[in-house]
């Protein structure tokens, strides 16, 4: 096989066969992938449960770096998606994987890109059933662009929305803000900082189940990706048609990537996250909670905090004739809004 | 970057100390005869969002009046020489380069990220040195940084012409709207429209120039002015010395961020700039024509001035100012962000009308953000 993908990878001949056959399916596949079938058939008997129901998603995949401190796109493809899945408590089973592969993408990255990901996979307990691969030529992509759909199968009785959000209840984060957002601006601008700073790229399904577990009437899970946990937070106060309060203090952060934050001049709020998941639970239940997350296996919970609570517009707090949206009381005492990203994050002229 | 250290800067006990100290200096000053609120104006673009964001606005008395002055780059950039900057996406094989901010920014019928959208070549740097390399890689292609800011991005923009040149690159050049912060300070000591009490001095930019340009505010108008840093216990001490300053009548320019600026500044920075630049007029928006206020490339550097270079006179289209944007007047400090007409309806974040509402640094858009009603 030539060392780059060319166009002939994507012809439907007998080099797109090899490509997927030696480089893709024996390094990910299994059973359902390997039968060779234009679509994967599933047996799902944990949807025969009456009430179980099928969660269903789908992401896309573009960032540049290919690969950053703490992952790679293909590894984040795996994990995103599983967290897509998992914050509607859904139990990750299947995925599929579309790969846009530009002319002159190096095989040996798209190797090391399939064995993280055979890996990310395992780790997350999901299996790659189905997929396709396309090449575009030189100039018409950005390397490899990754779309990842998912399946997975919610248990009887449990329903998670933002709607369920009731004043009184405790927001929980799983883990440190932003450190997502920071690696790769950091790595793309090729900015470096005294402490290393690494993604937090990580699958949360076990996470939410222990959450779920301690805490039976969870009203809500979110992985606060793009637009960070200001999206996040805005959008659970207008689905339920009240205020998040957030403790500026009580939200924990790695002083590095604080550091690095004031310096660009962004928002920590704004930043995105690949590891992380709010939980909004109700408050007797906020310390089981908060206890299960801390626990949860791999360690990535164990900085978990209640880093706010759900409010009613009417909260004495806050300003008269607010909207339902986020605000963030300050180290000061005072109370700020926390504003949505608008546009792109830019840094700073000064 | 020891940061605990710089923790303390954010101390809620400290910041309420000095809270408690900048209410006892305001009753003094209530109980005096002919006591008024004072205006406190900052003029730098991190303070602005500094006190917004902290909330320190809510913490503060009554009669002390925190104002916005012309302290955002992006902002104070006239809209023709916003319009030149799109002009130069037209000329061909060339790339413009520039700092983040100025991409939203809207000309009069276009900005750079639409122009980068129709497919004109525009890329964002974090440093001069970027564009410079993006010059050597790609010897076709002319490379014009967009050199905008006050002194802490002059000196960067002044080596980097010095390296250009001693590297004899002849594809890079500068399209300067650089500023003077101290000119446009005295053009603001002077406007009668506008009654300042004290002056927050930019932290940035007194790394770089130091205390000493700014003495003619306190010996030639007797304004107290101070030096601040961005944390909250940094502007809460500014404020307290800006008060201490008023109650004993007395003006003179203080350092209230020592781990940072000293009196004589950044000699090498400063020498840097002479060497490369010298000060010319500007416009600048709300505050019109300022002698002395820009820094535009010296003589012996006219191949890197882009302005000189290129015919940028055919390419840039008629300059139309924004119809009932007050930019100029919030700039000036004479009107708060949410008093304009437009704020918050026809001009939001999202479709900004003047560039307060674009820069993330502008008064406007850090009002509307943390929505501060005056």
């Amino acid at each position: 096989m030539s060392e780059i993908i060319t166009l002939a990878h994507g012809s439907g001949g007998t080099q797109m066969k090899r490509l997927i056959d030696e480089l893709l399916t024996s390094t990910y596949g299994n059973d359902l992938l390997l039968t060779g079938d234009d679509a994967a058939v599933l047996e799902l008997s944990e949807l025969s449960d009456p009430g179980a129901r099928l969660a269903f998603t789908t992401d896309s995949y573009v960032v540049t770096p290919h690969f950053f401190p703490g992952g790679n796109i293909g590894q984040l493809a795996i994990f995103g998606t599983v967290n897509d899945l998992a914050t509607s408590g859904a139990r990750p089973l299947y995925l599929s994987l579309g790969f846009i592969l530009e002319e002159g993408f190096a095989l040996s990255t798209l190797e090391q890109l399939a064995t993280d990901i055979a890996a990310a996979a395992l780790h997350a307990g999901v299996q790659i059933v189905t997929g396709d691969t396309k090449v575009v030529e030189r100039g018409k992509g950005d390397g490899i662009y990754i779309n990842c759909s998912g399946v997975g199968v919610i248990a009887p009785g449990r329903v998670l929305s933002g709607h369920n959000c009731k004043p009184g209840d405790a927001i929980l984060l799983s883990g440190t803000l932003g450190d997502h957002g920071i690696t790769i601006v950091s790595t793309r601008e090729g900015l470096s900082f005294e402490a290393p700073i690494q993604s937090d790229a990580a699958p949360l399904s076990e996470l939410v189940q222990a959450v779920i577990d301690a805490a039976p009437h969870a009203r809500c899970f979110r992985d606060p990706t793009r637009g960070g946990l200001a999206s996040t937070l805005n959008e659970l106060a207008r689905q339920s048609g009240t205020c998040m309060l957030v403790d500026e203090s009580a939200v924990p952060v790695k002083d590095a990537v604080r550091g690095a934050s004031d310096m660009l001049g962004y928002d920590l709020y704004h930043l995105a996250n690949e590891g992380k998941m709010v939980a909004i639970v109700p408050a007797e239940e906020a310390d089981r909670a908060l206890e299960a997350m801390r626990r949860s296996p791999h360690g990535y919970g164990e900085d978990a905090a209640i880093i706010g609570r759900v409010v009613a517009l009417d909260e004495p707090n806050l300003p008269r004739s607010t909207l339902t949206q986020a605000f963030v009381q300050t180290a000061l005492g005072t109370l700020r809004v926390m504003d949505e990203l608008n546009g792109e994050q830019l840094p700073r002229i000064c | 970057m020891d940061t605990a250290f710089l923790n303390k800067f954010k101390d809620p006990a400290l910041s309420r100390g000095l809270v408690d100290r900048i209410k006892a200096l305001s009753q003094q000053l209530e109980a005096t005869p002919g006591n008024k609120t004072l205006n406190l104006m900052e003029v730098c673009g991190t303070h602005t969002v500094a006190i917004a964001k902290s909330g320190l606005r809510s913490v503060l008395p009554k009669n002390i009046k925190l104002i916005s002055g012309p302290g955002c780059p992006v902002c104070v950039t006239a809209n023709n020489d916003i319009d030149r900057i799109i002009a130069a996406t037209r000329l061909p094989q060339v790339t413009v380069t520039t700092f983040g901010d100025m991409i939203r920014v809207p000309g009069s019928s276009t900005s750079l990220q639409e122009r980068r959208a129709e497919g004109a070549s525009v890329e964002v740097v974090y440093s001069p040195l970027d564009a410079l390399n993006k010059a050597l890689e790609n010897p076709e292609q002319q490379i014009i940084f967009i050199g905008v800011g006050f002194e802490t991005t002059t000196p960067l923009v002044a080596a980097t012409v010095k390296r250009a040149q001693a590297a004899g690159i002849e594809n890079f050049s500068v399209l300067t709207a650089h500023k003077r912060v101290t000119p446009a300070l005295d053009a603001l000591a002077r406007d009668s429209d506008i009654a300042l009490d004290g002056l927050i001095l930019p932290g940035h930019v007194s790394t770089i120039i130091g205390s000493r340009p700014y003495r003619f505010l306190a010996d030639c108008y007797g304004i107290p002015s101070v030096i601040a840093g961005f944390e909250p216990v940094d502007l809460l001490l500014a404020i307290t010395q800006l008060l201490e300053q008023i109650v004993s009548q007395k003006s003179s320019v203080e350092i209230a961020y020592g781990r940072a600026v000293h009196e004589e500044g950044n000699e090498q920075a400063c020498a840097v700039i002479d060497e490369v630049f010298t000060p010319a007029q500007a416009t600048w928006r709300g505050l019109g024509a300022i002698p002395d206020s820009a820094h535009v490339l010296k003589d012996e550097y006219a191949r890197f001035d882009a302005l000189r270079r290129f015919d940028l006179q055919n390419l840039t289209e008629p300059t139309v100012e924004p119809r009932g944007c007050r930019c100029g007047d919030v700039l000036k400090g004479i009107m708060a962000p949410s008093e304009c007409s437009l704020f918050g309806t026809a001009c939001t974040p999202a479709h900004p009308v003047g560039p307060c509402m674009v820069s993330g640094e502008g008064s406007c858009a850090a009002y509307y953000k943390y929505q501060i009603e005056v």
